[in-house]
């Protein structure tokens, strides 16, 4: 039934139903390691939907999603310790500091040092904000350290949603270059965005959901 | 056995089917309910502490135990939902919560009918009144809790869990009442309780019960009828048929 | 890359919980000053006579409990789905049942613990001897554990659900009777000099009960509500 393709992520007629909306119809695609899908399409089209249904936290009518030939339904934790997901919303606790949020959401995955995390938010140019609580940082500096988490995650598969909403032009290139980083070492992305994302990368397929 | 199980989960057959049943069902209950009826009324005699006021037992003592075994039926349906992903098993447990809300309340009022000439009030927190109450409450959470989603499919997995937990939790009521009661009053007090009651009045009694049984499973092949033009009205079989009739 | 054991990830929800009570403590303290209050009125309504008093204590106490542990339920979960953790959590590739647990066990500690240790000052306002506030603190600790996991399971169910609190009650209320009936009736016991030992037995059960199968109704529940 499945051949293996190679891919690592294989979505197959999937159908999902909202109330009473067929929002997803028969979508099908694969990602190979080191590429990257970009889902568009316009507001209200499924995009996120799609997302978050790939991601497991949406539960599909029908259709199949395997993670390196294995269906994620059977093996959801260990496809999940493979994924990291940035939804809409960042995850932060506006109490605790930037740092603090890395610290209890990287160390559910994996042990992490203090450095490690000042490393990463210094590659996101963000390093002025280690320490102060998230509620004082601007929706952008939230984002890059959303994405810092997403990266520290150390994960293979990437599912992002809009990651480079609130960011100003030094931002996307930022995040950009980590993405690269992450094609060349064989992870993979899907992520939905309206603006065309690592034009200049040969691996960017995108995906028009009607 | 599979084969036929899965075909009883589709939409249409289980449509038709429960058109098809409903009349034998809803006869059936019908002429049983006047057998026991006379049986109860007529021809069984007055007792001799209770006199006539006992004769209400024909309809508490039947609608008691159903609304039980409903909210027993409403889980399973709700388990099998939940685990085998039947969507026809969630219509079953939604057709099933205002049937067995319905017998309850009806257990209550005649219940509190029944006390005033026994205990002299309208109420009294006997245990069997007291864990009715509660399962009236069971029943209205799980109501309000379908009704609060407005995605059907999100309704049924999150009412059924809670149908589920309900269920365990049934017994720990029923216990915990007769106990919090046994503390205050003797054990024998529960004059609703007859252990053992003569067959002039005992036979009418088995078949009211088998008659709101036969009553319970008309109704709810209604209901799932309801249900099942409810969630499938874009349905392309569902089209046809009204374009058919 | 080492994976974090099982003991570790319940002891970093339980640090994280800690650490934002720390910084939040006014919406700590709330429930247990609900508590207060609510057991306030009674005298108000009732009589200020403590023999009257002390017949309705047991039941004065553990209904205010249930209802002030009721109140904090409302900061379980909700906050945490809304800003997106509990998202994360569940694609973690943890146990979502397990970080749910540890989630409400840190709850319990914040909210349900204080209650414990004031109860036996309200009660004695109440006009309860000093004999019973070992039955009463034991009773409430087994209890409000209970009340912890059970309001858990409601509070994921209808975290989704607009203007939740309501319906919340709604729910959790009837599930929660036997609760009150043991507890109360172990205090009422203990106050006539009789044995609690059954009552006593029969909340540490269900304890056991909850906390064997709640956890997986809990973390059924919240991917419901996260879709």
């Amino acid at each position: 039934m499945t051949q293996p393709s190679g891919a690592a992520l294989e979505v197959r007629r999937l159908h999902l139903w909202r109330g009473d909306r067929h929002l997803l119809r028969d979508v099908s695609f694969a990602l190979q390691p080191g590429e990257l899908l970009q889902v568009m399409g316009q507001n209200g089209v499924g995009k996120t939907s799609l997302l978050r249904c790939v991601a497991g936290l949406i539960e599909p009518e029908s259709g199949e999603i395997d993670w390196h030939g294995a269906p994620v339904r059977k093996e959801r934790e260990a496809f999940h310790r493979q994924l990291a997901y940035l939804g809409h919303v960042n995850a932060l606790k506006p109490d605790l500091s930037a740092l603090e949020n890395l610290h209890y959401s990287v160390r559910l995955r994996r042990d992490v040092e203090r450095h490690e995390m000042l490393e990463m938010l210094a590659r996101l140019q963000v390093s002025q904000c280690a320490d102060l609580p998230a509620r004082a940082l601007s929706a952008g500096q939230k984002r890059r350290v959303a994405i810092a988490r997403v990266i520290l995650s150390g994960a293979s598969l990437w599912i992002l949603d809009e990651p480079i909403t609130n960011l100003d032009r030094g931002g996307i290139e930022c995040v950009e270059a980590c993405m690269a980083t992450h094609l060349r070492a064989g992870g993979s992305i899907l992520t939905a965005a309206h603006q065309s994302l690592l034009t200049q990368h040969a691996r960017v397929r995108v995906l028009e959901l009607q | 056995m599979w084969l036929w199980f899965y075909k009883l989960a589709s939409p249409p057959y289980a449509y038709a089917m429960a058109a098809r049943l409903r009349p034998w069902l809803l006869w059936s209950a019908l002429i049983l309910m006047a057998v026991a009826a006379y049986g109860g009324l007529v021809l069984a005699p007055p007792d001799y502490q209770q006199k006539d006021a006992f004769r209400i037992m024909y309809v508490h003592v039947p609608s008691a135990i159903l609304s039980l075994s409903v909210y027993i039926i409403l889980a399973v349906a709700a388990g099998i939902g939940i685990i085998w992903r039947i969507k026809l098993a969630h219509a079953v447990a939604a057709a099933c919560a205002p049937i067995g809300a319905s017998f309850t309340v009806l257990a209550l009022a005649t219940g509190s009918i029944w006390g005033k000439p026994m205990w002299g009030t309208w109420w009294e927190w006997d245990p069997r009144l007291t864990s009715e109450l509660i399962q009236l409450f069971l029943y209205l959470g799980y109501m309000a809790l379908r009704s609060s989603f407005d995605d059907t499919q999100r309704a049924d997995r999150a009412s059924a869990i809670l149908a589920i937990v309900g269920v365990v939790n049934v017994p720990v009521v029923k216990y915990s009442v007769v106990w919090w009661n046994s503390l205050h009053q003797g054990p024998s007090i529960s004059k609703m309780a007859a252990p053992s009651i003569a067959s002039p009045m005992l036979w009418p009694l088995l078949i009211m019960l088998l008659a709101f049984m036969l009553y319970f499973a008309a109704v709810l092949c209604d209901r799932i009828r309801a249900e099942i033009l409810k969630r499938e009205r874009n349905a392309s079989w569902l089209n046809a048929l009204a374009a058919g009739t | 890359m080492t994976e974090p054991g099982l003991m570790r990830i319940v002891g970093l929800i339980v640090a994280r919980e800690l650490r934002l009570a720390v910084r939040h403590w006014d919406q700590v303290v709330q429930p247990l000053i609900f508590f207060v209050v609510v057991t306030t009125l009674f005298p108000l309504a009732i009589s200020p006579s403590l023999n009257e008093l002390r017949n309705i204590a047991p039941g004065v106490v553990w209904v205010a409990a249930m209802l002030a542990s009721l109140l904090a339920l409302e900061s379980l979960f909700r906050p945490d789905v809304e800003d997106g953790t509990i998202e994360q959590w569940a694609l973690s590739g943890q146990p979502l049942s397990l970080l749910l647990l540890a989630k409400t066990v840190t709850h319990w500690l914040l909210a349900g613990l204080p209650l414990v240790i004031m109860a036996p000052i309200v009660g004695t306002a109440l006009g309860m001897p000093m004999s019973v506030w070992p039955v009463l603190a034991g009773s409430l600790a087994l209890g409000t554990g209970c009340l912890s996991i059970l309001g858990g399971i409601g509070a994921a169910l209808t975290v989704a659900v607009r203007r939740g609190s309501v319906l919340l009650a709604l729910l959790v209320l009837p599930l929660e009777m036997p609760v009150l009936i043991f507890g109360a009736r172990a205090v009422d016991l203990a106050m006539h000099g009789e044995a609690v030992a059954g009552p006593l037995n029969l909340l540490a059960a269900m304890l056991l009960l909850c906390l064997a199968l709640g956890p997986f109704a809990m973390s059924a529940a919240m991917r419901i509500s996260l879709e």
